[in-house]
């Protein structure tokens, strides 16, 4: 990857810059669709190796509801928001008020994985609408498609088009969490945005620092 | 790529739409596992290819490795391949399972491999386990469990 070896820190502090910007739009929007106090961490930006990918949401094997979608337009990439199980289930009862709900035991209602995917949508396109506002390019989000499985298996479809180019992969990583008494009280998700190779370069030169 | 004698296993876990490939030396107990990213070597754009990624030459490699290692009649059973998201979308990336799962097929006929049995295809993750002892594979997903090949 060519455009890796020319990255700086003042690059990495622009690709942070977007994940802070895209997360916080989201956590914003999360927070009005529940009426709660939505928070979020620090983005962290990350070049990893496809295994250590698996490591940011608890392993290969670990079961989540995931989010994906492409980005199309002046700049590719994918996008995932990743969320474990149980706190899907924790918001999906919330916003569908069936207490009942439980991804755990399918068949699940149409009504509660409706609710999860109009999630992921209001979530993803805040994120990246704040993303093109910021950065002046016009970015295109595919329908979000959700899938309840393990994680390696939904990350590596974001992982397919880098791997003709590269084993590694940088990855902005924004948490977004609500404040609750416990931790079946809270909501914590991940945005995992994974731009295409020759994104980066587009993306430094629209915020004019390539 | 890992190679396995018995008693020890190997596993993969997490498969979407790529193919883990067992090639195994009943006779032997020994046994190779590739886990297959994408179909062809020859649209690697990388200056180091990384052989273990391809069918092509992940499954190439593997069968050489074994026959090093004394293994004489190779068999195979493959795992994964998955669709995980439904997608409109016109991208070749979003039908990779599909394609690995053919790429695979293709180089085990070259090589004169029999394909002994499969899981391929749907839309579910796979965790895969083969024992060279007994040659079988175990393959979980989130909703079937654990099923044997």
């Amino acid at each position: 990857m060519t455009e890796e070896t020319s990255i700086t820190s003042l690059h990495l502090d622009v690709l942070k810059e977007i994940g802070n910007i895209g997360a916080a739009h989201a956590a914003t929007a999360l927070s009005d669709l529940l009426q709660r106090k939505i928070d979020m961490h620090v983005p962290s930006v990350q070049t990893v190796s496809f295994d250590e990918m698996m490591e940011l949401a608890g392993g290969a094997e670990e079961v989540v509801v995931g989010i994906f979608l492409r980005i199309e337009g002046d700049a590719d990439g994918s996008m995932f928001f990743i969320l474990p199980v149980e706190q899907a289930n924790h918001f999906i009862r919330s916003l569908i008020c069936d207490d009942t709900f439980d991804l755990y035991h399918p068949p699940v209602s149409e009504l509660g994985l409706s609710a999860m995917q109009e999630m992921g949508n209001i979530l993803s396109g805040s994120y990246l609408s704040a993303l093109s506002d910021f950065t002046g390019l016009k970015l295109y989000p595919t329908v979000p498609g959700l899938s309840i499985d393990m994680f390696g298996a939904i990350i590596s479809i974001g992982l397919i088009d880098l791997s003709y180019v590269t084993d590694q992969v940088i990855v902005i990583n924004t948490s977004i969490f609500e404040e609750g008494e416990g931790v079946r009280q809270s909501l914590k998700g991940n945005f995992f945005l994974l731009p295409d190779p020759q994104t980066f370069m587009k993306i430094f030169k629209a915020l004019g620092v390539a | 790529m890992d190679v396995a004698k018995e008693p020890s296993t190997i596993r993969t876990s997490g498969l979407g739409s790529c193919v883990g490939v067992v090639l195994y030396d009943e006779s032997k107990k020994l046994a190779g596992l590739v886990h297959v990213m994408l179909p062809d070597s020859t649209l690697n754009r990388t200056t180091q290819i990384n052989e273990a990624k391809f069918a092509d030459t992940g499954v190439k490699a593997m069968a050489e490795t074994l026959k090093r290692q004394g293994a004489l009649r190779l068999k195979a059973k493959i795992a994964g391949g998955a669709q995980m998201f439904q997608f409109t979308s016109d991208k070749d990336s979003m039908r990779i399972g599909p394609r690995n799962v053919e790429a695979v097929k293709t180089q085990l006929r070259k090589l004169a491999i029999q394909l002994v049995a499969e899981d391929t295809g749907g839309n579910s993750g796979r965790t895969i386990e083969f024992d060279p002892a007994t040659s079988i594979l175990h393959v979980r997903t989130v909703n079937q469990g654990v099923t044997q090949l």
